[in-house]
């Protein structure tokens, strides 16, 4: 892949080792020129303004929405909403669809490893509906006949972890179970296509893959979005309206009320465009080579524990430094510019299986190189030494 | 190790009053939502005093040592006064620059001796 830090201003402004992308990354002089060029030459507001300026919004909306069609393989473009991020639309699928169509005697069955994000949606969802909720470490083992929702992560943000979305996906099949997949840590380094993976819904955020803070992507196949109650209701989402009651539109625009991120829309689509150029596979094995890196040069320094990934890591991992707090870690780190997360990584039923409170966790993206794995595992070698 | 200025690095390696209290008069445990730390505060109460006080606590550096120092500040002071103490006195009491991130971890011993004296 070509050296891309040229353009990332971020990078270029701040001299700090960013290795912290898992929780956002760094947007490239691209993104930032689109959304700016869009509120100096086409601003105006969507929803079918009977002018051309807004008639251009209209188009810079959904010639977003067609980018990301095609970034995720969807068969149709009205298959693609617009939340605020990949909370908003794990809620849309838990409250929206879950809560409503699951009954006492189903089963939601979600991954240990997962964000909060996805997790706390299913507890809402379990509550409302009356459904049970079984958190597990193996959820191809725990689907069964009551199974009616499987949650997970393709990939895990605490430990870069792959799941083994296929066999998960065949065995929720199999018993008839809707799937819902949070994307988040996979839509930044690996091709994701909705036709193979075989999912229900699928779930990402603009701004860890480059794009910006504010907006993300539900995908849902057409049968389950037509099933799926909006979260807000208003302007924009709806066919009649009466003074006791309203039609809504079809999705997407049901699920997309009041004015929408169009800017945003447009920082997406250039992101994904900045990725595609790149190349996914490109672009995927430069994370897997940085991580393998950093997995390697933290392995020999003594006093370091890695965490295992029991799988394919893709951009991220998670360690500690014995007798140190993560905190501690990280803030020796800041003090050296080297920018890492440290903690329980919204991810606490996670952190009691490892038995920690938390862990440090370095991510890479598609600018992190070489010195900054040499930097960070320098700096933790100091602070092994002084603790 | 060189990792906090002032007193925090003396008070994270040799915290005093570190333990549980026997028959606490009042215990109290909080968590750093941030991170997951605990602390535990218990302190025994005498003729309107604080005559003692216990910490307990599985944290990082900073808030340990803000645990020690804040025994310091409250051991035999009149309940009124551990009461009273505020956010700014303990910070100063660590005779270091805090980056923000860093401050919650430093109160969170304040928030939990508050709640216990409650």
């Amino acid at each position: 892949m070509r050296d891309v830090r040229a353009d990332f201003p971020l990078l270029a402004n701040r001299r700090v080792v960013y290795l912290d992308s898992a929780a956002t990354s760094q947007k490239p002089a691209q993104v930032l020129r689109a959304m700016q060029r869009h509120y100096e030459e086409r601003n105006a507001n969507v929803h079918r303004g009977i002018y051309r300026l807004a008639e251009e919004a209209d188009e810079a909306l959904a010639g977003a929405r067609e980018a990301v069609r095609r970034f995720v393989g969807a068969r149709d473009a009205a298959e693609i909403v617009f939340t605020h991020g990949t909370t908003e639309s794990i809620n849309l699928v838990a409250q929206g669809w879950a809560a409503r169509r699951l009954r006492a005697g189903d089963e939601i069955v979600v991954s240990e490893l997962e964000h909060h994000a996805n997790l706390l949606p299913w507890q809402r969802a379990a509550s409302l509906s009356g459904a049970s909720l079984r958190v597990v470490s193996d959820v191809t083992a725990a689907i069964g006949p009551r199974t009616r929702m499987v949650a997970f992560s393709l990939v895990s943000n605490v430990l870069g972890t792959e799941l083994p979305a296929a066999q998960i996906v065949s065995a929720a099949r199999a018993s008839g179970a809707v799937v819902a997949i949070d994307a988040a840590q996979a839509a930044p380094h690996l091709r994701v296509d909705v036709g193979a993976l075989g999912a229900d819904f699928l779930a990402f955020s603009a701004h860890k893959m480059l794009g910006p803070m504010g907006i993300g992507v539900l995908w849902g196949r057409r049968e389950r979005l037509a099933e799926t109650e909006p979260l807000l209701v208003g302007g924009g989402m709806v066919r009649e309206v009466f003074a006791d009651r309203a039609t809504f539109l079809d999705p997407p625009a049901r699920f997309e009320a009041g004015t929408p991120p169009v800017a945003e829309a447009v920082g997406l689509r250039a992101a994904i465009e900045y990725l595609e150029a790149l190349g996914m596979e490109a672009v995927e094995a430069h994370a897997r080579e940085m991580v393998r890196a950093l997995e390697s040069r933290l392995r020999e320094v003594r006093g370091v524990t890695v965490y295992e990934a029991g799988a394919r890591r893709v951009a991220a991992l998670s360690f500690n430094v014995d007798g140190m707090h993560p905190h501690d870690l990280a803030s020796f780190l800041d003090a050296r510019d080297v920018c890492v997360r440290a903690g329980h990584h919204c991810a606490q039923p996670l952190m009691r299986r490892l038995a920690v409170t938390g862990t440090v966790r370095a991510s890479v993206q598609v600018y992190t190189t070489q010195d900054d794995v040499d930097a960070l595992a320098r700096a933790v070698a100091e602070a092994c030494q002084s603790s | 190790m060189s990792l906090y200025g002032g007193a925090i690095a003396e008070h994270a390696k040799n915290p005093r009053r570190r333990g549980a209290l026997h028959e606490p008069d009042r215990s109290h445990e909080g968590t750093n939502p941030l991170c997951g730390d605990r602390v535990r505060i218990d302190v025994h109460l005498r003729d309107g005093r604080v005559a003692e006080i216990g910490f307990e606590a599985d944290a990082c550096m900073v808030s340990i040592a803000a645990a020690s120092i804040l025994g310091d500040l409250i051991a035999g002071a009149p309940i009124e006064e551990a009461r009273a103490l505020d956010d700014a006195r303990l910070l100063a009491a660590l005779q270091t620059d805090l980056r923000p991130a860093r401050v919650g971890c430093a109160l969170l011993p304040l928030q939990v001796l508050r709640e216990a004296l409650r």
